[in-house]
């Protein structure tokens, strides 16, 4: 070990989640989760505790793995939503208490990844792959329909196995249009 | 043609995704930069720990001079591994340490002190994580190297090895003497 | 003893799996009938191997074989029977023993049960399978022998995780395997098409059976490791898009796709290199979840078996399975010759844009998976990928999803009529607004609320869309009920299959969007006597009192749920639970479920300065979850109703053909080969 996280359990819990080792092992790193806001942190203004809920849920433990600080049972988890809820008293608002985090801990500490050039690439992403996948499909329609002439059909020895093998009521996607061993040869 | 090259886009993509594989093995994804690299030290209001002198309660007592500043608890099993490294840093004189224990209660810190050996000038204590949140750090131990300033020039995340100290730290901070 | 057999026995596999994966090959490239048939004893000697290494692995376990250091880890002579066995693969090592187990099944059941299958297909589809237990058996041989000793044997073992120890997380990883090995079998006969240059109908019946079986393993297993996360973990929740997650809902992703563009191969005889594609993705994403979870290249909640020399030998593994796959796909692919042509708006269509879509999906959740590393790598900084940023980009790709989905089947092969397909869903949309309207009206009418009552909209909009393309098949009310009566039982059951994953689906997203708009919990300190009101019902606690387990100790609290009127439903006793060996706390919520709406009470720690009796206790409202657990059951059920119909059996040909002639004669419709047909 070479850097301790501030809480004996912590360091007990990952050696036991390595000996444990199965997937969905969850949330060991932590202990045994089960709700990690206790009452004696809570606000006394729901109002307020709701902002508290709302802004923690968004913030990651940072000695935790994949965790927000809402879901944690590590101390630091638990230091960082009482600082959470002292900013909120102090009249922060939402993004200023984030911005207090991410003064600290950098982008890391948040869950929902600023929009910003080095995650472009994240946020631009899955429509970039879509619009690819969309092109991919109309190429394929203009293809199709300009297309060459249909494949060879079958040879009547293969026909013969296909009907052997599928064989029913069916004649599968309809003998004339299946291809036959590729036209190229090269096989 | 240009259709045949389509076919080698998959292997294309996952050659790229495997490339970054390699680099991701070599890395420690829990290891976090400090984004607090030359900024001021963030003000902070500590109590020092009782019977024991020097303090270290405020900013203002971390500037004028280069110093280090470790943050260690007595829960803290790499801590003690580091202990030594420190004691023979302040030995040589080079650098006043600091230190803030954390998540720990004032006796147990104490004591720890007693046990293992007292390397540090000022020393002030949180019980709580506050102060590590404050400085942004993730665990014990940590140590910055702080300018004349006030500026935080590095850190460290993890023990000081002698290694360490001699390749990485004692330049710095002679650079940052003469500076 | 035992446990150097089950050594020895690996190693011997090793060098089964090497004949295997060579003879047959080169026998097929020579046209040599005799090597080529040498896959099928193998596939039987590969699985007897690897069965006495499981059963010599398992017997440690039994008996408490602490000598051997994967029992000393994970074992403890107290633990139950069930835990001893599950904790077998309740381990890094272990659980890649059982990888292996399930790979050799698999074989087996190709080399026995593949009787129709060309011997050419047939050898070289069983030699890329032993090539993956080749690599798999490496792996485990050097890098994580289960047989390991040492001496002097511990009096105890280590125990199992607590967490580990439920009914519900020891089947879940058995599930996932099989469902993960499962995709292998789609991808050895992808590549054993691309070394023939040959993909037709043919080849797409005799990979759907095993994509789909592979399917409802991995259906299942999500399923089951989201339930036992609800239950067990004690904060309510059922999804947190963690990578270990991720890792295995990537997969699931584009085996759905495949499982759908390989019904376009099977019917019109195209999209074949695509579905190839699919297949040697499918489980390349399968190996590659392998990789993020047990290379620590990933922070993950679910902290593994993590060895950076582990993570090196898989990363090798992967690279040589899916770099060699995709050459040969590259070199071979552009040879297939696609056949069918169909209009945009079809059937093949909407399965088309089905895979666009589900293949974005998958794409996109792999890319929130990696993103922290790309960014880390390129030295971007370190950033966090967490549930906000996969809500916000999923979400959005579902919708059309669904909407499409109810259309899909109304459509005709080749060129459909969508226009059509919409009125004759007339009463869909009327359920679909409906359920809108009435959803947001009761719940209240803010802003915030429209894109709930949509989401239920749209799962109205699938349910009842898929009962509509049922009762048109059978002709409901068109004809005489006995008529109809007939055509229902004269349907394939695969076209039941479909009706019921859809309908799941539909489920699925009504209880996703149902629990997460609607969901609440109270967190507080109560005394007994005291009652929380939450959701309209009324939670009275009576109090604590500490009990001991077989291996724990627990604090239990007796709670007594109301509903509005003051009726009590249910008493509720959760406790949370001390463990000895290892020491953890764990909690055992107590749900009370009406089938409709989960309440879910849990019991935390004593907080005697609120008063004597006092702790911490926590409610959770949770509407609609149980639709969640209906919608993955109907899913699987759909598939394993389609896994017996007739056509996708895979053994017996010869009872097959006889069936179906009596079928064809007794004038039962395929409903999707007629069409085909048209």
């Amino acid at each position: 070990m070479t850097h301790s996280a501030p809480r004996h359990r912590i360091a007990r819990a990952s050696r036991l989640a390595r000996a444990a080792g199965i997937l969905l092992a969850a949330l060991l790193a932590a202990g045994a989760p089960a709700g990690a806001v206790e009452p004696n942190e809570m606000l006394d203004d729901p109002a307020l505790e709701a902002r508290a809920r709302e802004v923690s849920k968004g913030l990651r433990c940072v000695v935790c793995q994949n965790e927000s600080i809402d879901e944690s049972n590590a101390e630091m988890a638990r230091d960082m939503r009482v600082l959470v809820r002292d900013r909120i008293l102090a009249g922060d608002s939402n993004a200023e208490v984030e911005q207090y985090l991410v003064d600290r801990y950098g982008d890391y500490v948040l869950l929902k990844p600023p929009f910003k050039p080095t995650t472009y690439v994240l946020w631009f992403g899955p429509a970039l792959i879509l619009l690819g996948g969309a092109v991919a499909a109309v190429a394929y329609y203009r293809r199709k329909a300009t297309g060459p002439a249909g494949p060879a059909p079958l040879s009547p020895d293969e026909e013969a196995r296909l009907h052997a093998l599928i064989g029913d009521d069916e004649a599968g996607p309809g003998a004339g249009t299946r291809t036959g061993r590729d036209q190229g040869g090269s096989a | 043609m240009t259709r045949k090259l389509v076919y080698f886009l998959p292997l294309l993509v996952v050659a790229v995704l495997l490339g970054f594989f390699i680099v991701g093995l070599q890395r420690d994804p829990r290891e976090l930069p400090s984004v607090l690299l030359d900024q001021p030290v963030p003000e902070f209001a500590l109590p020092g720990l009782p019977g024991r002198e020097p303090p270290l309660t405020e900013k203002a007592d971390l500037q004028g001079e280069v110093v280090l500043l470790n943050f260690f608890g007595s829960w803290c099993a790499a801590c003690l591994q580091e202990h030594p490294v420190l004691q023979r840093i302040q030995d040589e004189g080079l650098v006043p340490v600091h230190g803030i224990a954390f998540k720990d209660q004032p006796d147990d810190t104490l004591r720890w002190l007693k046990r293992h050996g007292d390397p540090y000038d000022r020393i002030g204590y949180d019980t709580t994580n506050r102060i590590a949140i404050e400085f942004g750090i993730t665990g014990a131990p940590e140590t910055f190297v702080i300018d004349k300033a006030g500026v935080i020039r590095h850190k460290q995340i993890g023990p000081i090895t002698d290694r360490i100290w001699a390749e990485t730290l004692r330049p710095l901070i002679e650079d940052l003497n003469e500076g | 003893m035992i446990p150097e057999i089950g050594h020895f026995a690996l190693v011997l596999g090793l060098f089964v799996a090497l004949v295997q994966s060579v003879v047959p090959l080169v026998g097929a490239q020579r046209g040599n009938l005799a090597m080529m048939e040498v896959a099928r004893p193998a596939s039987v000697a590969l699985f007897l191997t690897i069965g006495v290494a499981f059963v010599a692995l398992t017997h440690s376990f039994l008996v408490s074989d602490f000598s051997v250091s994967n029992v000393y880890m994970n074992s403890h002579t107290d633990k139950p029977l069930l835990y001893k066995i599950t904790g077998v693969w309740g381990n890094h090592e272990g659980s890649l023993l059982l990888w292996i187990l399930i790979l050799a099944v698999f074989s087996l059941a190709v080399a026995v049960f593949g009787r129709n299958l060309p011997p050419m297909l047939r050898a070289r589809a069983l030699a890329v399978q032993a090539m993956i237990t080749v690599g798999f058996l490496l792996f485990i041989l050097f890098t994580s022998n289960p047989f390991e000793r040492i001496d002097p044997a511990p009096l105890n073992g280590r125990g199992l995780n607590p967490l580990l120890q439920d009914p519900g997380l020891a089947f879940h990883p058995p599930m996932l395997y099989m469902g993960y090995v499962g995709f292998s079998m789609a991808f050895s006969f992808a590549i054993a098409a691309l070394i023939e240059g040959r993909v037709d109908a043919a080849w797409a019946r005799w990979v759907r059976p095993w994509t789909l079986l592979a399917w409802i393993f991995l259906t299942l297993g999500i399923a089951l490791g989201s339930w036992w996360a609800y239950y067990e973990l004690g904060w309510g929740g059922w999804w947190y898009w963690d990578p270990v997650e991720n890792a295995s809902f990537i997969p699931w992703l584009s085996g759905t796709a495949l499982l759908h563009s390989a019904i376009v191969v099977e019917k019109r005889d195209t999209l074949k290199s695509w579905t190839i594609l699919l297949a040697i993705i499918t489980f390349s994403l399968s190996l590659l979840g392998t990789f993020l979870v047990r290379s620590g290249v990933l922070t993950s909640v679910h902290a593994f078996a993590t060895d950076p020399t582990r993570g090196v030998f898989i990363l090798l593994l992967l690279a040589v399975a899916v770099v060699g796959s995709l050459s040969l796909y590259a070199w071979r692919a552009p040879q297939l010759k696609g056949g069918g042509v169909f209009a945009p708006v079809s059937r093949e269509g909407t399965l088309l844009l089905n895979n666009v879509l589900l293949s974005t999906a998958a794409a996109t959740v792999l890319l929130g998976t990696l993103y922290p590393l790309f960014a880390d790598a390129l030295n971007l900084g370190k950033v966090s990928v967490g549930p906000p940023f996969f809500n916000a980009v999923f979400v959005p790709l579902m919708i059309p999803m669904i909407v499409v989905m109810a259309l899909g089947p109304m459509l005709a092969w080749k060129r459909g009529d969508a226009l059509g397909a919409a009125k004759r869903l007339w009463l869909a949309l009327v359920a679909a607004a409906a359920v809108f309207a009435a959803t947001y009206v009761v719940a209240g009418g803010a802003w915030t609320d429209v894109g709930a009552a949509f989401g239920m909209g749209l799962g109205a909009w699938l349910l009842v869309a898929t009962g509509v393309e049922w009762a048109e098949r059978v002709q409901l009310f068109r004809t005489s009920p006995a008529n109809s009566l007939k055509r229902a039982v004269g349907l394939p059951r695969a076209a039941y299959g479909m009706s019921l994953a859809h309908a799941g689906t539909a489920l699925l997203v009504m209880g996703i969007v149902g629990n997460t708009a609607w969901k609440a919990e109270s967190i507080q300190v109560m005394a007994p006597g005291d009652v929380v009101e939450i959701g309209g019902h009324s939670y009275l606690f009576e109090g604590a009192e500490t009990v001991d387990g077989p291996n724990y100790a627990a604090s239990r609290g007796h709670f007594i749920l109301r509903d509005e009127d003051g009726t009590a439903l249910a008493r509720l006793d959760p406790e949370k639970r001390q463990y000895t060996s290892p020491p953890q706390t764990t909690t055992e919520a107590a749900i009370h479920s009406d089938g409709i709406t989960d309440y879910y009470a849990v019991i935390g720690d004593p907080s005697p300065d609120q008063g004597p009796g006092a702790y911490v206790t926590r409610f959770y409202h949770e509407p609609f979850v149980p639709l969640l657990w209906y919608g993955a059951l109907l899913m699987g059920l759909g598939g394993v109703v389609s896994l017996t119909d007739r056509r996708h059996r895979v053994g017996a040909p010869t009872r097959a053909r006889a069936r179906g002639a009596a079928a064809s004669a007794g004038g039962a419709v395929a409903p999707t080969g007629a069409s085909a047909r048209v």
